[in-house]
């Protein structure tokens, strides 16, 4: 670029430069960063979510746990309602692979029961000898799916006329491993209902609070003030204690829904109405009242959607409350009643020192409630983590 | 300061009376009443039923008058300390209770004083040790403690005393001081029990207090003025001492108003399994047998109980933190 300067008075040469334009050769982007720039939201939470291994981890427990409670039937050894007269109260048995070093696949060893007369105690010992092979996909106890199709087919079961009982057996001689399975269904789903229950209730009363302000939210405020001050527990209690004795399990299970949702949707309408106090501010929503929309579509429409995902995630983190709100009041005889069976129903069983002295497998039901708490804490944290993703 | 505290005690009222009308329509809320089931219940031992004495009776307990009278009678008495009548014992409700309620406040209380003693010290020392090992292990400690229902808890603690001592765990003082006066040996012997009770229903409060305090004082430490004091050359100590911490108890008062309700029910729990001479095996019996009057005298001691904790707890909160006295509103 030496050429020489025009003489004075002509103009300067003009300077076009032939290299292709680029605008973003400022601020040059590698192919990663690219990608995140153009990530949508759900994607970056997705991302952000996936570096929390702890809630990854839980999600994906949680997941096969709900997948399997759909097919309980068929993955539990034995009937939820079998009694096996000869082994009550029996000792969970072992499963071996070898029988006197010889490798023979799982198996059972066969059992014996003596009467001691001296303390009327039932007494099981291994019979050595007797070697039950477990079967994979057989026919076993009848059940019927989901009360609709009748079927026999297990995933495992016992050999012919053997037994196999993992966690053993209760007072009336049935498989509390499979108990744990069915009272699985019970219990996972009461969370999952509870919380459809007080999220809706959430959305709707804190929605109108935090969106309306004046009086109503002023009201709302007091009566989540005084939902908040009592105890939950004895509330729960009180409420269950009326539900007539005439109703069927059924109708109770409901009622234990909608009782443990009724007094939960504080935390949520709180939540949603101190976000919309804030967000109502905003232009979009002035575009759309100004459009003629109505409160119920800016609220449900345009307010929501943008913190949804905080939402879940709050919602996420009081499941666990629910589900030890079930355990407890079945615990205590006020919340499902048998046949319905669910991890509470099952503790029952457990109530006095001397049962769990004597047989303290009828507390195995207490490993699937705090590995499921623990699961919710834990996807809970990571979803609350992830739901803010540009932080 | 006395400006807050007018008002704040005026918003209490309220507050109170809207929970006396909630439990009061719980407790009407089941079909019929006492009286019909203890006549339903004579008509099935085969014994004949006065139906005159029974209609004197309501009438007596204002059955026959619609449940707003009632409700306004009901609140008028527990004012004047009479908490209506237990039909199930057949004496007023303040003869039955005894001192349960006294006892129900005492564990609660300890309770609380356990929380703290145990929270403050590893809340502390997981903040100014994040990440490390010991840190680690008191987190996973804490998930433990809040995955771990108290009933659960209460029946492992049984287990495990049943196993190793022997012995049975269980009530708030030995038998033989049951229904006796207070006295130095009934003291001595509820201190004894105590313990075990203020460990199960401590530990999940305990736990997510630790976990919100440590964020609290990670938080603070983060500070610019913590920064400064370093830079000058203040002792780690001393400047931790000085300054976040004292942030960090503004808060540990108000998280009172938190986990007051959860160590109430908690409290509750942990009495029916342990069979504790507190208000709850009684709350859960008076519940079954519907005798409601108890029941919901109970409910509404328990919410009192709560709302005075917390009530205490913003009292205390303000007279640390000036900005509370000065703002006035809003109790959060």
């Amino acid at each position: 670029m030496n050429a020489p300067l025009p003489p004075p008075g002509a103009p300067l040469e003009h300077y076009v430069s032939t290299a292709p334009f680029d605008p973003q050769s400022v601020e040059v982007m590698t192919e990663e960063q690219m990608r995140v720039y153009q990530a949508s939201q759900m994607r970056l939470m997705w991302w952000k979510f996936k570096r929390h291994r702890l809630a990854l981890a839980s999600g994906i427990f949680l997941a096969t746990l709900y997948v399997m409670i759909v097919f309980c039937e068929f993955l539990a050894p034995y009937n939820l309602h079998t009694r096996n007269v000869d082994f009550i109260h029996a000792p969970p048995q072992p499963i071996h692979m070898f029988h006197e070093g010889q490798f023979v696949g799982p198996f059972v060893y066969g059992r014996q029961m003596n009467l001691n007369m001296d303390t009327l105690k039932r007494e099981y010992t291994d019979d050595r000898t007797d070697v039950q092979p477990l079967r994979f996909f057989c026919r076993g106890d009848g059940y019927e799916f989901w009360g609709l199709f009748e079927g026999d087919l297990h995933i495992v079961c016992p050999a012919e006329g053997g037994q196999m009982f993992l966690l053993g057996t209760d007072r009336l001689g049935r498989d509390v491993l499979s108990r744990i399975i069915y009272g699985a269904r019970i219990s996972l789903t009461i969370g999952l209902i509870g919380i459809t229950f007080s999220f809706v209730l959430g959305i709707v009363i804190g929605g109108l609070a935090g969106y309306h302000g004046g009086v109503l939210d002023l009201v709302v405020q007091r009566i989540i003030e005084v939902l908040q001050s009592i105890p939950s527990i004895p509330l729960w209690m009180a409420l269950a204690a009326i539900m007539p004795v005439t109703w069927s399990p059924i109708l109770i299970y409901f009622g234990i829904t909608v009782i443990l949702g009724l007094f939960d949707w504080t935390g949520l309408a709180r939540a949603v109405r101190s976000k919309l106090l804030s967000l109502r501010e905003e232009d979009y929503v002035l575009a759309a009242q100004l459009m003629g929309a109505k409160s119920s579509r800016i609220i449900g429409r345009h307010l929501i959607p943008g913190f949804m995902s905080h939402l879940i995630a709050t919602a996420t983190i009081s499941i666990p409350g629910m589900i030890l709100g079930e355990t407890a009041l079945s615990f205590l005889g006020l919340g499902l009643r048998p046949p319905i069976t669910s991890w509470g129903i099952l503790l029952t069983e457990a109530r006095s020192v001397s049962v769990i002295a004597f047989y303290p497998w009828l507390l195995y039901p207490m490993i699937p409630v705090i590995l499921v708490i623990l699961a919710f804490n834990f996807l809970g944290d990571g979803l609350r983590d992830a739901a803010d993703p540009y932080r | 300061m006395l400006r807050y505290i007018i008002w704040r005690i005026a918003v209490m009222i309220p507050t109170l009376l809207l929970i006396s009308a909630l439990i009061f329509i719980i407790i009407e809320l089941p079909p019929g009443d006492y009286f019909e089931s203890y006549a339903a219940e004579l008509r099935a031992m085969g014994e004949g039923v006065d139906m005159d004495k029974l209609e004197a009776l309501r009438a007596e307990y204002d059955f026959d008058k619609p449940p707003v009278v009632r409700y306004f009678h009901w609140l008028a008495g527990m004012l004047q300390g009479d908490f209506g009548y237990s039909f199930e014992y057949q004496l007023p409700v303040s003869d039955v209770v005894g001192d349960r309620l006294w006892l129900t406040v005492l564990v609660s209380f300890v309770t609380i004083v356990f929380t703290w003693v145990i929270a403050f010290p590893i809340g502390m020392y997981s903040a100014t040790h994040q990440y490390s090992w010991g840190d680690y292990g008191l987190t996973f400690l804490g998930l433990i403690g809040i995955a771990i229902p108290n009933f659960m808890l209460a029946l492992i603690l049984m287990y495990f005393a049943n196993i190793w001592f022997g012995t049975s765990i269980g009530h708030l003082m030995d038998q033989q001081y049951l229904g006796e006066p207070m006295s130095w040996a009934k003291a001595k012997s509820i201190l004894e029990h105590i313990w075990i009770p203020v460990i199960i229903i401590g530990t999940a409060g305990t736990a997510g207090m630790i976990r919100r305090l440590r964020a609290n004082l990670l938080d603070e430490l983060q500070k610019q003025y913590v920064m400064t004091a370093r830079a000058k050359g203040l002792h780690p100590f001393k400047t931790l001492v000085k300054y976040p911490m004292r942030m960090a108890l503004n808060f540990f008062m108000s998280d009172i108003g938190s986990i007051l309700p959860a160590i109430i029910s908690g409290a509750e729990i942990t009495a029916i399994v342990l069979s504790l001479e507190t208000t709850g095996p009684m709350l859960i019996k008076a519940l079954q047998s519907q005798d409601m009057y108890l029941a919901g005298s109970f409910l509404m001691f328990l919410a009192f109980l709560t709302v005075i904790g917390v009530l205490i707890s913003d009292l205390a909160l303000a007279l640390l933190d000036p900005r509370i006295r000065l703002q006035g509103g809003s109790t959060k």
